[in-house]
């Protein structure tokens, strides 16, 4: 008997022409452990995850999941596609009970089985509510608890996190690692690599080729010695990341609060703070690898420091006012309160992020700085420009990314970036010379004529960018930029972002990767319609660690701690009142 | 270990299952409801009341050129006649520009001399102009304004002396719908076309939600074969097809009073017969584009406008284009009408049912067995 | 301008370029073409018939003869029996059987007048009723040529059909085809449009950027009005260089009218497409607004057929208007003044819809 429930070795699978999506990789899954698997978009990983299901058949290799072929043993087989596969319009509870008759669980132990999963997963108390109208973390852990209704020996997950909020994966994690226990195989592809790090076994592809497979530390011990981390300088941080990146001695590097931290190129003497150029009063000192590091350095590297778009960018003068204010805003869809009483201000030339679990309103009130929905009380301003009063100038001011990628997608790159220079009234001349200057930074020449649709998700990302800074306006509006965006596009965005910044550019930006919220320099928590805590990311993570009693807590630590708290706070407050 | 294919395994409570859980979106969707309920009302509305080919009262123009007797004598036989609404007028001019303008849809002349001729002992001669771009209506209107002259010239005993009764006359006999009722036949009609919304339009679009919204790819990732899947389509909608086609049934026969001289029984089985095709045209649309939109449009196009066009429904199928009639054989609802109709009207006249429905059957294995080929379990 | 300028050509784009538009637009015009000029005709030929001859003479045998001799039938299936007979049109193998009785051609000697049953079927009582009119021409044709009997001259009217002298369907139907199409193209290109934005989620970033409700509005009405004018072109040359169906009116007259009618049309697909959410629901919206336009508009049967209350509810339904318009100026030369009468209940429809989809458009944004 294998000691592995799932193996495929040397998978070729081709859609059409040009290179096959998977070529040549091969992955195993043994019981009992949580198997990564990583790697950029379009590198392979659904296709693969799909042929283990036996939903797709592979060209040439060979799959064996069970000792058989795949899609022989469905009974033992737990899979959840990226969309999770629920029936939006049936309940949770429908939902369970139709997965548990297709697996065949009888029906006497179907009330036990039910009982257990809607405790596990923490939604007993939706059981009624249809799944269409859960948040996304929930959508997710209904998800997972269809797929472990018949308890699986092998768990098929394919981006399970994608768009939920860190609470939610954190707790998907524990359930997850929990079945472990019990000896189910599980497969788990990720864009993040913190939970890549976590894995017990990481399979690595890129561009449909196996670049890694191991142990994630075996992938973190190969950049030790290489991670440091610089405090304490007077610079500007992003400043100082622009001109460290643009060095050939550093592949990496990223803010974390008032620290930068760079990941040095091998066989680099360790930097000194001459050669970086530092004051004497700064600290360079070595920090722990990490997986991502790793990733970073297989993929080759992450992008130089200086921005061209940044380079070519008009310098926006500063205002007598904040470029964006908020003022008690509210926002009421009948009983419900979606955001209540959001206050503050963000002064030209910084970064401001939104964060918040799915549902907390942090939409809500980003949709309502930027128009798209109309307070019920309280009022902003964009740059002076009222939002109630001058809705239009102040949409005339800024740029607007969303997360879903929203372009035209059956439209050219070209007709894409023709339609929003139009839009925001550019003229002819200046249209023209704006288009050429982002298909130029953008290198976006040679894809001029593709439907924007077909573009790959780092191109697609780039003409976004491209289209939401065509006319330089002085504040932009990220919401959710990089979901499910690979690190090292994710890190190309943020060197445009940071450069614009420098700049005078003010940024609003909604996310959930902690990595992103590191690039603020102020961020607001919002959670149940309520700002629960303000400030820089450091005063977040200080706070956090009173709070919580932690050490050096990451800002993903300091989003936990925080929220755990004022659920706390208000759970004494109902217990007094009762 | 021999398993049979997974393609054929067949579990009824996987199929239940299946079952309940399509119930309950059909109830919670607002389109299922739209398609299933609002839009038969929809069409017999509109067949019951809207479209009508029984000739109605024709509005016609009168122009009386003669003051004398005889001339107004036919002149009020018009204005008596339950086939015209008159509008009486001094020139051809005049009318000529209302018929331009469609408001009337022919006239009759009654030349100045009509009068004199029948002085004379003459056969008077009127002139009757119709609007030839209602090519139906003008030859109703010319035929009817002919009848309408002829009575008159009876009842004068103008013609008696010459000529008698015709030589040969005809003894026309309606049977089935005496009073010639076009309704008789649309409100069928129309049944059938909701029995096509409901099979092929309906069912494709929810298989191809399953596609677009991914609870596919979940599905396949389960036991469930592409047996019991498309069973579980199957046996929804073509509970939902026959309630539909009751719902219709009931109401054609109670507000549009027509006639049910067939046996339930027989109403059944050829609607049966019928919702198997349509099904499968439906699933096998849904399996091949997997997109809602594309499946709307292609079961409109494939579904809907034969069985409204092609079906002998409104237009007769032996006055098309020879091209044309070869392609109403591969129309399922061309089966179907026929006996429709008759269930409806004659009664149950087995010798033309049970070639249809063994028709329909052939077509709908057919379908079934072509959705089969189409729904793999496979993203492929 | 300028705004404008970039969502209309965007606009354009998006419909041309958008694979699942491209079927809508194409499609239904050129089947709608192909199929159903030629098929939705209620012209009545090739017609199967019934004889039950029982008299065998003479006079029986060449009424036969002349029934087999006419164009508009094709088969004639002899029968021996009143139950072949009742089988036959029970089958409906055919659509009327003619009795002539055993003593028809002893009648038709001695002078005396003489009957030929015919028995119809009902289930189809309009085609039976034209056969029945077939028919009735054969027999007084028949006893016309009888003999010193049927003096009678020739008939006491003279019938002239104005604007299409033979009644030809096809002339008909192409101008009630264009109005079809282009309400069928026009509503459903219409409603797809903002629904389609709301779905793929590209809504937001129209709404937060600079452009007005207005300029999004116009810019979204444009394209489904080139659309109902290209057809509207297509039409009138297939109807002329195909068809041969004449064109005696202002082909300028017939564009401006065009233009009104489709904007009237454009505000019920705006006011579908404001309401609906996802494509789905646009397109079913669409559909069942396209139904009764459509089958009301007096092309499948005239609108004075319909009762009283449905006439009335029937005035506000743009199409019964555009094509008695489309007939005017296809064969009657229909002067300006009567393309103006019915031209204004269209303006004001399309005031109302328009203004109500703008309305919807604006609360519909949150």
């Amino acid at each position: 008997m294998a000691d592995h429930v799932a193996q495929a070795r040397d998978i070729v699978k081709r859609f059409g022409d040009g290179k096959p999506s998977l070529d040549g990789a091969s992955i195993t899954i043994v019981p009992g452990e949580i198997t990564g698997l990583v790697g950029p978009d379009g590198s392979g990983k659904t296709t693969l995850i799909r042929i283990l299901a036996g939903l797709m058949k592979a060209d040439a290799g060979e799959v064996d999941v069970f000792g058989g072929q795949p899609g022989e043993f469905l009974d033992d087989l737990g899979y959840m596609p990226q969309r999770f596969g629920l029936y939006e319009d049936l309940s949770v509870i429908q939902n369970l009970r139709l997965y548990a008759e297709l697996r065949g669980l009888p029906k006497d132990e179907q009330a036990a089985v039910f009982d257990q999963l809607l405790d596990f997963t923490d939604l007993k108390r939706f059981g009624d509510r249809l799944a269409g109208n859960l948040s996304g973390g929930m959508k997710q852990k209904l998800g997972l608890a269809c797929a472990l209704v018949k308890t699986p020996r092998l768990l098929l997950l394919d981006e399970p996190s994608v768009g939920v909020d860190p609470i939610s994966r954190r707790e998907l994690w524990s359930m997850v690692k929990e079945l472990t226990g019990e000896g189910i195989g599980v497969l788990w592809s990720t864009a993040y690599l913190d939970e890549a790090e976590s894995c017990d076994t990481v399979f690595l592809l890129g561009e449909g080729e196996l670049l890694f497979s191991g142990k994630p530390g075996e992938l973190t011990g190969g950049v030790r010695e290489r991670v440091f981390r610089i405090s304490d300088f007077e610079e500007r941080r992003r400043r100082l990341l622009t001109r460290l990146l643009d060095r050939d001695d550093i592949i990496d590097g990223t803010i974390q609060g008032r620290a930068v931290r760079v990941l040095m190129a091998p066989f680099s003497p360790r930097p000194t703070l001459d050669a970086l150029g530092l004051a004497s009063s700064v600290e360079i000192d070595p920090a722990a690898p990490r997986f991502e590091d790793g990733f970073i350095e297989i993929l080759g590297g992450g992008p130089q420091g200086t921005s061209a778009l940044a380079e070519r960018y008009r310098q926006v003068p500063p205002g007598d006012r904040p470029a964006i204010e908020a003022r008690g805003l509210t926002k009421k869809f009948g009983d419900f309160t979606a955001a209540h009483d959001i206050t503050f201000e963000v002064p030209a030339g910084r970064i401001f992020g939104l964060l918040g679990p799915n549902g907390a309103g942090k939409s809500t009130t980003f949709k309502m700085l930027c128009g798209l929905l109309t307070p019920t009380e309280g009022d902003g301003a964009v740059v002076g420009h009222d939002l109630r009063s001058a809705a239009s100038d102040a949409r005339a001011a800024l740029g607007y990314m969303a997360q879903k990628f929203s372009l035209y997608g059956d439209l050219s790159v070209r007709q894409n970036l023709d339609f929003f220079a139009g839009a925001y009234g550019l003229n002819r001349t200046s249209a023209r010379s704006a288009i050429d200057n982002v298909v130029d930074i953008f290198e976006l020449g040679d894809r001029l004529s593709v439907n924007a649709g077909t573009l790959p998700l780092g191109f697609k990302q780039r003409l976004a960018l491209a289209c939401a800074v065509m006319h330089q306006p002085p504040v932009l509006f990220l919401d959710e930029p990089t979901s499910g965006v690979d690190p090292v596009m994710r890190r190309e965005f943020w060197v445009h972002i940071n450069g614009l910044v420098e700049r005078g550019v003010t940024v609003l930006v909604t996310t959930h990767f902690m990595e992103e919220a590191e690039y603020c320099d102020e961020i607001t928590l919002i959670y149940r319609a309520e700002q629960i805590a303000t400030g820089s990311p450091d005063d977040l993570k200080a706070k956090a660690a009173d709070l919580a009693d932690l050490d050096d807590p990451t800002m993903e630590d300091a989003f936990i701690a925080l929220i755990q708290a004022s659920e706390r706070v208000e759970q004494d407050e109902l217990r007094s009142a009762a | 270990m021999t398993r049979p294919p997974t393609f054929l395994r067949f579990d009824l409570r996987r199929v239940s299952a299946l079952v309940v859980k399509e119930s309950v979106q059909i109830v919670r969707d607002p389109s299922t409801f739209l398609i299933a309920f609002v839009l038969p009302l929809i069409l017999l509305f509109i067949f019951g009341y809207g479209v009508s080919l029984d000739a109605s009262r024709i509005r016609i123009g009168l122009v009386l050129e003669d003051d004398s007797a005889p001339a107004l004598s036919l002149a009020q036989a018009y204005q008596n006649s339950d086939y015209f609404d008159v509008d009486m007028a001094r020139s051809v001019a005049v009318v000529r520009d209302r018929m331009v303008a469609g408001d009337l849809r022919a006239m009759v002349v009654i030349p100045s001399d009509f009068g004199a001729a029948v002085q004379r002992g003459e056969r008077p001669v009127i002139q009757i102009i119709t609007d030839g771009s209602q090519p139906n209506t003008a030859n109703f209107a010319a035929g009817y304004a002919e009848g309408v002259r002829a009575n008159w010239a009876a009842a004068e005993n103008l013609e008696s002396g010459r000529a008698q009764a015709p030589p040969i006359s005809l003894a026309t006999r309606y049977w089935f719908n005496p009073e010639l009722k076009s309704r008789y036949f649309l409100v069928p009609g129309s049944i059938a076309i909701v029995m096509t919304m409901i099979g092929t339009l309906l069912t494709s679009l929810v298989v191809a939600r399953e596609w677009e919204r991914g609870t596919m790819e979940a599905l396949m990732a389960t036991p469930v074969s592409m047996a019991e899947f498309i069973a579980s389509k199957i046996v929804p909608y073509f509970v939902l097809g026959l309630g539909s086609m009751a719902l219709c049934t009931v109401l054609g026969i109670t507000v549009f009073g027509v006639p049910f001289r067939g046996s339930i029984l027989a109403l059944l089985a050829i609607s049966s017969a019928f919702l198997l095709p349509a099904l499968g045209l439906g699933l096998f649309i849904s399996a091949a584009t997997k997109n809602q939109f594309v499946a709307s449009q292609i079961a409109l196009l494939t579904g809907f406008l034969p069985a409204f066009l092609l079906s002998g429904f409104l237009f007769e199928i032996s006055s098309m284009p020879w091209p044309i009639q070869m392609l109403t054989y591969i129309v399922p609802a061309r089966y179907l009408i026929p006996p429709l109709q008759t269930v409806f009207v004659a009664g149950d006249i087995w010798s033309l049912f049970l070639p249809n429905i063994v028709i329909m059957l052939g077509f709908g294995v057919a379908f079934f067995a072509l959705s089969f080929r189409a729904t793999r379990r496979s993203l492929d | 301008m300028g705004r404008l300028r970039a969502i209309t050509i965007k606009e354009i784009w998006a419909l041309i370029r958008d694979p699942r538009s491209r079927i809508t637009l194409f499609i239904p015009p050129l089947i709608q073409l192909l199929i159903f000029s030629y098929a939705a005709t209620l012209e009545v030929d090739n017609i199967d018939v019934g004889l039950l001859d029982m008299s065998a003479g003479v006079h029986s045998s060449e009424f036969a003869s002349r029934l087999a001799g006419s164009p508009n039938f094709r088969t004639i299936k002899r029968l021996q029996s009143p139950g072949e007979l009742r089988a036959a049109i029970d089958r409906q193998e055919v659509i009327a059987a003619i009795v002539i009785e055993a003593d028809f051609d002893r009648r038709v000697e001695s002078g005396q007048p003489a009957t030929i049953g015919v028995v119809l079927d009902g289930r189809r009582s309009n085609a039976a009723q034209i056969v029945a009119s077939y028919l009735q021409d054969i027999a007084t044709s028949v006893g016309a040529d009888i003999g010193p009997l049927s003096r009678a001259p020739p008939g006491g009217s003279v019938v002239t059909n104005w604007f299409n002298p033979s009644l030809d369907f096809v002339w008909f139907n192409l101008p009630g085809l264009l109005v079809l199409i282009v309400s069928v193209t026009g509503l459903s290109v219409t409603a797809q449009s903002v629904s389609r934005e709301r779905e793929l989620g590209t809504f937001d970033q129209l709404m937060v950027s600079p452009l007005r409700t207005h300029e999004i509005l116009i810019g979204k009405m444009i394209p489904p009005l080139i659309v109902g004018l290209i057809n509207g072109i297509i039409y009138l040359l297939a109807a002329r260089l195909i068809f041969g169906v004449p064109f005696t009116g202002s082909v300028a007259l017939f564009f401006f009218a065009l233009t009104v009618y489709m904007l009237a049309l454009i505000g019920v697909g705006m006011l579908v497409s404001s309401i609906s959410q996802t494509q789905q629901q646009a397109f079913l919206g669409s559909f069942l607004a396209t139904v009764p336009v459509v089958m009301l508009s007096g092309f499948s049967s005239p609108v004075e057929n319909m009762p009283g209350w449905l006439q009335i509810a029937n005035l506000v339904n743009p199409a019964q208007y555009f094509l008695v318009i489309s007939h005017g100026l296809f064969l009657k030369a229909m002067p300006v003044g009567a393309v103006l009468a019915q031209l204004w209940p269209i303006v004001i429809i399309g005031c109302v819809t328009l203004a109500t989809s703008a309305w919807l458009f604006r609360a519909r944004m949150e």
